[in-house]
C-alpha cells in the first residue's frame, strides 16, 4: 500500500473539542440573526462584520492564536467544531474567515514580533479583515507565474501590478499577497515573497466583480506605485512559495470543503419530512449522509495531523477534491427531483436556495486549487510524477 | 501481534493458485486449516474460553488483511459468529457464515437466499428478533447463486433445520455483517490500488511508463481518494463503545464501500488493459471479490434506504446526525 494512503488512520475529536459544541450552539441561538435559507446558503461567502465582531467578543475569532494576542489558544480540533457549527448554521463568517483560518496562523508562524503585536490582536477583535492575493490575470492555476512586483527602495518596497478573483477584497483591510520581490518571471518559484498590504494605501484600487449569482464576492485589485514600508514583508524575502504551501493544508482540509451546500441539503430534507412522497428519496438522502459522514471523518484525520504540527498537503488535496465533488453533487441530486411540484412555500424557498447553490457550485472546485491541480498533486504524492 | 501472524499465514497459504482451486470447488483445507489451527477464529472470545479477548477496534485490521489477500472462504464470518456466541455455548467446528435473510413458508420450509460462503459453510447464523439461531447446513439444499466461484448459495430446508439458539446478539447481526464486508472490501481495494500503481510504474508505452501520462495520473488520484474514503468509513464502523459495531456507522461503511467498487474496479481494469481481462492474470481474482462483497448483505442501495429512513424519521440536522458516525 502506498505510504500516502496508509498514513491516514481514523481519528476522533477529543472530549474538550466536543464539549465546546453546546456552547457554540447556545451562542448561535442568540447572536445569529434569523435569515432565510437562500441567504444562509452563502455559507462562508456570507459577509456580516457585525456578526464577526459579536463572535470576536465571545472570544471565537483567531481562536488558535495564543492568549497574549487575544486568541482563545484552542487546538485545531476545537476550531474544527467551531467552524463546523458555524457552517451548519449558515452563519455569515466571511468577514473574519481568511484571517481566522490562515492569515493569523501565517503571521504567527512567519511574522516578526512587531507584526504579531500589531495584527494579531486586531484579528482577534475582528477589526482586521484579510484577503489572499494569489491569482492574477495571467496566473491562475500556474501560480508561480505571478508578475505583480515589489521593488526595494529607500522607504521599503514599491508595489506595482494586479490581483484578481480576490475573495472579499472590497470588504477587507489587508491583503496578504504573493508577489515577485527578486529575480524574473523565468525564475518561477524563486524570488516570490509574501507582503501584507494595507488596502487603504494610496495607489490601491479595488473593484468588485459581479458574479453569476448577482453577488459581488470577489474583486480585482490594482497596485499603482503603492509605497509599502519595510515591515510589509512577512517571513523571508524569496520564501513566499514555501510559506504559501505551508498554508495549503489548513486551507484545503477543513469542514468548508464538505459543508458548502449543507443549508440546501437540510432544507430539502425538511421538505421531504413534510411531504408524503418524501420517502421515495430515502436512498438519495442516505447516500448523501453516508458520503458526508465519511468525508467528515476523513477531514478530522487530517485535522489530527495538523494538530500534531505536520503539514499533510497531499492528503488535504485529496480530501478537498473528494469533498468539493460531494458539495457539488448535492444541488445536482436535488435539482434532479424538482420542477414538477405543487408550488408550496417551502418548495419556493428551496428553489431560491437551489438557484444560488447550483450556480455557485462550480466554484467549489476552482477556489483554493482546481480539481486538476489537486489531482496532479495527489499523483505526485503517489510517486507518479 | 495477531495481525503480523495472520499476515504471515495468509501470505504463505492464500496464493492465487489456492484461491483458484477453492473457486473451482476443491477442498479448502490448505487455506482453512492453518487459520483454524493458529486460533484466529476465536480471537474475539474471552480468554477463559480460549480466545484472545480482542477488542472490536482491533478486529478491523484483521478483516482488512483478509480482504487484501482476497480470502475466498467465510473466515471473517466465522470469527464474528464465534464472537457472537460469547463462549456461552460450544460452537461447532468448521466454517460458519451469517445471513440477514430468513424466509419461512407456511408449509414449514426454511430458506436463506444469497448466503455468502453458503456453498461451503457447515452452519449459518440468522437473527430471530434479538435471538440468534445457528442453523445446520448439512441438511440444506445448496444452490449456487451468481458467479459459482463466489461460493455464495441459496440454502433451503424442507423443514426446520437443527439449530443452536443464542439468546441475544440478533440486533447486532446486521451491523456486524455490514462492517465485516466493508473492512474486507477496504482490504481488497487496497490490493487493487497497489496493482494499479505497480502497473502504472512498470508498463511502458510510447517510450515511458504509462504512469507518466496525465490522463492516468488523474485516474489514479481519484481511485486513491475512494480507496482512502472506504478505509476511513470502514474503520469508523469498528469505533464503538460496545463489542459490536454501531448500526449507523456500519451502514455508512457498507454503503460507501459498496459504491466505491464501481470506480475502483473500473480504474484498475482500465490501467491494466487486456492482460487484466485474462483468466490467467490475478487481477480478476480481486475484482471478482469486489463485486461479490459489494452484493454481500446488500449493496449500497439497500443500506442507503436504511440510512435515509433514519435521517427522514429524525428531526435533527444532517450535520448532527453524521456527527454520530
Amino acid at each position: 500500500m502506498s505510504t500516502l494512503l496508509s498514513q491516514l488512520r481514523l481519528a476522533a475529536l477529543p472530549p474538550a473539542a466536543m464539549a465546546l459544541r453546546a456552547d457554540i450552539k447556545a451562542f448561535l441561538a442568540e447572536a445569529l440573526e434569523p435569515a432565510p435559507p437562500h441567504v444562509r446558503a452563502r455559507s462562508w461567502m456570507g459577509f456580516d462584520a457585525g456578526f464577526s465582531q459579536r463572535l470576536a467578543a465571545r472570544g471565537w475569532v483567531g481562536v488558535t492564536l495564543p492568549a497574549e494576542y487575544g486568541g482563545a489558544n484552542i487546538d485545531a480540533f476545537s476550531r474544527y467544531v467551531l467552524v463546523e457549527e458555524l457552517l451548519a448554521a449558515g452563519a455569515p463568517v466571511s468577514a473574519h474567515w481568511i484571517a481566522d483560518r490562515q492569515s493569523g496562523a501565517l503571521i504567527m508562524k512567519f511574522g516578526n514580533d512587531a507584526q504579531k503585536d500589531f495584527y494579531l490582536p486586531r484579528i482577534c477583535r475582528a477589526e482586521a479583515f484579510f484577503c489572499i492575493g494569489m491569482s492574477e490575470p495571467g496566473a491562475g492555476s500556474d501560480l508561480a507565474s505571478v508578475t505583480t512586483r515589489a521593488r526595494p527602495n529607500d522607504a521599503g518596497w514599491l508595489l506595482n501590478g494586479q490581483k484578481i478573483w480576490t475573495t472579499n477584497a472590497h470588504h477587507c483591510h489587508y491583503m496578504i499577497a504573493l508577489v515577485r520581490s527578486s529575480g524574473e518571471k523565468e525564475d518561477r518559484q524563486a524570488g516570490l515573497s509574501q507582503f501584507i498590504i494595507d488596502l487603504s494605501l494610496p495607489g490601491v484600487t479595488v473593484r468588485p466583480i459581479r458574479d453569476l449569482s448577482g453577488d459581488a464576492h470577489f474583486s480585482e485589485v490594482f497596485f499603482d506605485n503603492v509605497q509599502l514600508g519595510p515591515d510589509a514583508l512577512v517571513g523571508q524575502e524569496g520564501g513566499g512559495w514555501a510559506q504559501v504551501n505551508a498554508e495549503l493544508a489548513f486551507e484545503r482540509s477543513g469542514p468548508e470543503r464538505i459543508y458548502s451546500s449543507i443549508v440546501l441539503l437540510d432544507l430539502w430534507i425538511r421538505m421531504l419530512r413534510e411531504s408524503p412522497e418524501g420517502r421515495s428519496h430515502a436512498a438519495t438522502v442516505g447516500r448523501l449522509a453516508a458520503h458526508l459522514a465519511t468525508l467528515r471523518n476523513m477531514s478530522i484525520t487530517v485535522t489530527a495531523r495538523l494538530a500534531r504540527g505536520e503539514s499533510p498537503v497531499v492528503e488535504a488535496a485529496l480530501i478537498k477534491d473528494l469533498g468539493t465533488e460531494f458539495e457539488q453533487s448535492i444541488p445536482q441530486c436535488i435539482e434532479a427531483t424538482l420542477g414538477a411540484g405543487q408550488g408550496s412555500a417551502l418548495e419556493a424557498e428551496l428553489l431560491r436556495t437551489l438557484a444560488y447553490v447550483s450556480q455557485m457550485a462550480p466554484s467549489y472546485s476552482l477556489r483554493g486549487g482546481t480539481r486538476e491541480i489537486l489531482r496532479g498533486m495527489i499523483a505526485r504524492g503517489l510517486g507518479l510524477r | 501481534m495477531f495481525l503480523e501472524a495472520l499476515e504471515k499465514v495468509l501470505a504463505d497459504t492464500v496464493t492465487s493458485a489456492a484461491i483458484r482451486r477453492i473457486e473451482a470447488g476443491e477442498a479448502p483445507d490448505a487455506v482453512w486449516q492453518p487459520i483454524e489451527e493458529a486460533g484466529f477464529l476465536d480471537l474475539m472470545l474471552p480468554e477463559a474460553q480460549g480466545g484472545a479477548a480482542l477488542p472490536l477496534a482491533e478486529l478491523f485490521p484483521i478483516l482488512v488483511c483478509l480482504g487484501r489477500h482476497g480470502m475466498p472462504l467465510p473466515v471473517a464470518q466465522t470469527i464474528v459468529v464465534r464472537a457472537l456466541s460469547g463462549g456461552r455455548v460450544a460452537m461447532p467446528s468448521g466454517m460458519l457464515t451469517l445471513t440477514l435473510q430468513l424466509q419461512r413458508t407456511a408449509g414449514g420450509a426454511w430458506r436463506c437466499p444469497q448466503v455468502p460462503g453458503g456453498q461451503v459453510a457447515a452452519h449459518v447464523l440468522v437473527a430471530d428478533g434479538d435471538a440468534l439461531l445457528l442453523l445446520d447446513c448439512s441438511s440444506a439444499a445448496r444452490e449456487p447463486v451468481g458467479d459459482r466461484r463466489s461460493l455464495a448459495a441459496d440454502l433451503s430446508w424442507r423443514q426446520a433445520p437443527a439449530a443452536l439458539a443464542l439468546e441475544s446478539g440478533g440486533r447486532d447481526l446486521p451491523a456486524f455483517a455490514a462492517a465485516l464486508m466493508a473492512a474486507q472490501l477496504s482490504g481488497a481495494m487496497q490490493r487493487c490500488f497497489d496493482m494499479a500503481l505497480d502497473q502504472c510504474n512498470t508498463r511502458v508505452q510510447f517510450g515511458k511508463s504509462i504512469g507518466k501520462f496525465q490522463a492516468l495520473q488523474q485516474q489514479l488520484s481519484v481511485m486513491a481518494e475512494h480507496v482512502l474514503a472506504v478505509a476511513i468509513a470502514a474503520e469508523a464502523a469498528f469505533r464503538s463503545d460496545r463489542q459490536a459495531p454501531a448500526a449507523l456507522a456500519a451502514a455508512v461503511a457498507k454503503s460507501r464501500a459498496s459504491e466505491a467498487v464501481s470506480v475502483v474496479a473500473a480504474t484498475v481494469h482500465a490501467v491494466h488493459g487486456a492482460i487484466g481481462m485474462t483468466d490467467e492474470y490475478d487481477l480478476g481474482l480481486f475484482t471478482r471479490r469486489l463485486h461479490d462483497w459489494r452484493l454481500a448483505y446488500g449493496a449500497e442501495h439497500a443500506w442507503n434506504l436504511q440510512i435515509g429512513a433514519q435521517v427522514l424519521d429524525s428531526d435533527r440536522s444532517i450535520a448532527e446526525l453524521v456527527q454520530a458516525v
